[in-house]
């Protein structure tokens, strides 16, 4: 996987980042990676490991730590912060704190109307982005009147209506029941951006990303083959991950 | 980022979000531009209490315009009627006045009553009725998002649109965590019986309200990630022609002029 090299710069490249809460939390302790255009990526860690503090300092909301995380070639800082987080989508664990309009249409257009998109314009945004995700039919409904499953699909429509350069998920598969997991599968695998996915979800890992990152303790400590991680069982007991019982990702055969 | 989704939506079996006190329509009145409505609604009010408590034809008036509104809108005089029962509890005060106002009294049917009070009850029920009936009419015929959209129109400040709107989102959200608590909070043996439980109920309030706020704090961080600023981007532009503003100014101009006869006759 050292898909750096091409001409293009990767969506994501972190150096060095580390975090301290106000008080006096340590989060993060140097974490570096980079991810390549086009690329679908897992960030697995236990609880606590830092993966949240990590996602927020993707755009920007967490920061005055060191390091430095680049979008794109474009650095995350106060200069650029518009253009951030029009480029990182991020799509919140609880859909609910994520759809916060009265329609799932004004939802999906509050991202783009706040850069400015106005008209039949936006009009076009919100239907790709609702199509993308198979929701175009319930443009008008309230969020709060939809299924768990077809609010996180909004929500990863909300997301991709900013046309973002990197698509973050965290735990993109909670509460959800085995076909809507399958469902956002099918969508997420259709989808031509960057994912980073953030999840202890095991096996929607290997089924969906072909490279992970595991991230213990404020440090990245493994970075491969989703597969090749996952059967590694030294790596994975020394950091809390665990397989779902009777699962072995040696015999599951991948189509990606 | 703590997520307690996964909830039932118990009262999702009515469509599109649609509000109790809306009724579904595609009449002249449901068509208007929603800011002309609000305003109607609020200079007819207007008009109606500057209107001499004396001049009670004038009342009768104006509830005849009413009535006619609610029949361009097709809302039946059942449905109007029964929604103005909320005014009840508001106007008791009003039926006291006539027994307890001094000054000069009139004696009907062995009641002595003030004159001075008969008046300011009459004053309080008639403007109060048909105030209420008014927002029954504009609830009725107006979606609450579209009403939204029209205070924002009007210039009503951005913040307390942002937070009606919010209200409207998350009061669905906030019951059912309510409902939810109160069903854990009986399925392990707890049944408010009488004042000693009301401790345990106020830190279920205390609890909701924390998390509420934790809520809120998630979903501002949600809005912040996608570029939200300070100010609500405009989605839907409302705007409305001369002539559904003249539509919609009809019932306020009419009252207006009943109010002036009032004050000359």
């Amino acid at each position: 996987m050292d898909a750096v090299t091409n001409a293009v710069p990767a969506s994501l490249e972190v150096s060095g980042l580390a975090f301290a809460y106000p008080d006096g939390h340590q989060a993060l302790f140097g974490v570096d990676f980079s991810l390549a255009r086009g690329e679908r990526v897992a960030l697995l860690g236990p609880n606590g490991a830092g993966k949240t503090t990590l996602v927020l300092h993707l755009n920007g909301i967490l920061s005055g730590g060191t390091g430095t995380v680049t979008v794109a070639g474009l650095p995350v800082g106060p200069r650029h912060m518009a253009e951030i987080r029009q480029k990182v989508g991020i799509v919140f664990q609880d859909p609910d704190d994520q759809l916060f309009m009265p329609t799932v249409r004004e939802d999906v257009a509050f991202g783009p109307a706040a850069a400015g998109i106005k008209g039949a314009a936006l009009e076009e945004r919100v239907r790709t982005a609702l199509e993308r995700v198979g929701m175009q039919d319930f443009a008008d409904r309230p969020p709060h009147h939809l299924s768990f499953g077809q609010r996180r699909r909004v929500a990863v429509a909300t997301v991709l209506a900013m046309e973002p350069e990197i698509l973050v998920l965290d735990e993109p598969s909670s509460n959800l029941d085995p076909a809507s997991r399958r469902e956002l599968a099918d969508i997420l695998r259709s989808l031509d951006v960057t994912v980073l996915m953030v999840t202890h979800d095991l096996p929607y890992a290997l089924e969906l990303c072909p490279r992970s990152l595991v991230l213990s303790d404020g440090v990245i400590v493994a970075d491969g083959p989703t597969g090749a991680l996952l059967s590694d069982p030294e790596l994975m007991r020394a950091h809390r991950l665990e397989l779902p019982f009777g699962f072995d990702p040696k015999s599951v055969t991948m189509g990606a | 980022m703590g997520a307690d989704g996964g909830t039932s939506r118990a009262s999702a079996a009515e469509r599109g979000g649609a509000h109790r006190l809306y009724r579904h329509g595609h009449s002249p009145v449901h068509g208007l531009p929603p800011h002309t409505k609000l305003a109607a609604a609020f200079l007819f009010v207007l008009v109606v209490v500057s209107t001499p408590r004396e001049a009670m034809w004038a009342f009768g008036v104006y509830a005849v315009l009413l009535a006619s509104v609610a029949y361009h809108a097709r809302v039946p005089a059942g449905f109007l009627l029964r929604r103005l029962l909320i005014e009840v509890p508001f106007v008791a005060f009003a039926v006291l006045m006539p027994f307890v106002a001094e000054g000069e009294r009139v004696h009907v049917l062995g009641l002595s009553l003030s004159v001075n009070g008969l008046w300011g009850a009459w004053n309080v029920l008639a403007k109060g009725t048909l105030g209420v009936a008014t927002s029954v009419l504009l609830a009725a015929t107006t979606e609450l998002r579209e009403l939204l959209l029209g205070l924002q129109r009007l210039k009503l400040p951005p913040l307390l649109v942002q937070i009606a709107s919010f209200m409207i989102r998350y009061g669905d959200v906030i019951t059912d965590e309510m409902r939810r608590m109160r069903i854990a909070r009986e399925s392990r043996g707890f049944e408010a019986k009488g004042v000693r439980h009301w401790g345990v109920l106020a830190k279920s309030a205390g609890a909701l309200f924390i998390r509420s706020y934790e809520r809120g704090e998630r979903v501002h961080l949600a809005m912040v990630s996608r570029g939200y600023a300070g100010t609500m981007p405009v989605i839907d532009e409302v705007t409305a022609s001369g002539a559904q503003w003249r539509h919609a100014l009809a019932l306020p101009c009419a009252a207006l002029v009943v109010c002036l006869l009032g004050w000359m006759l």
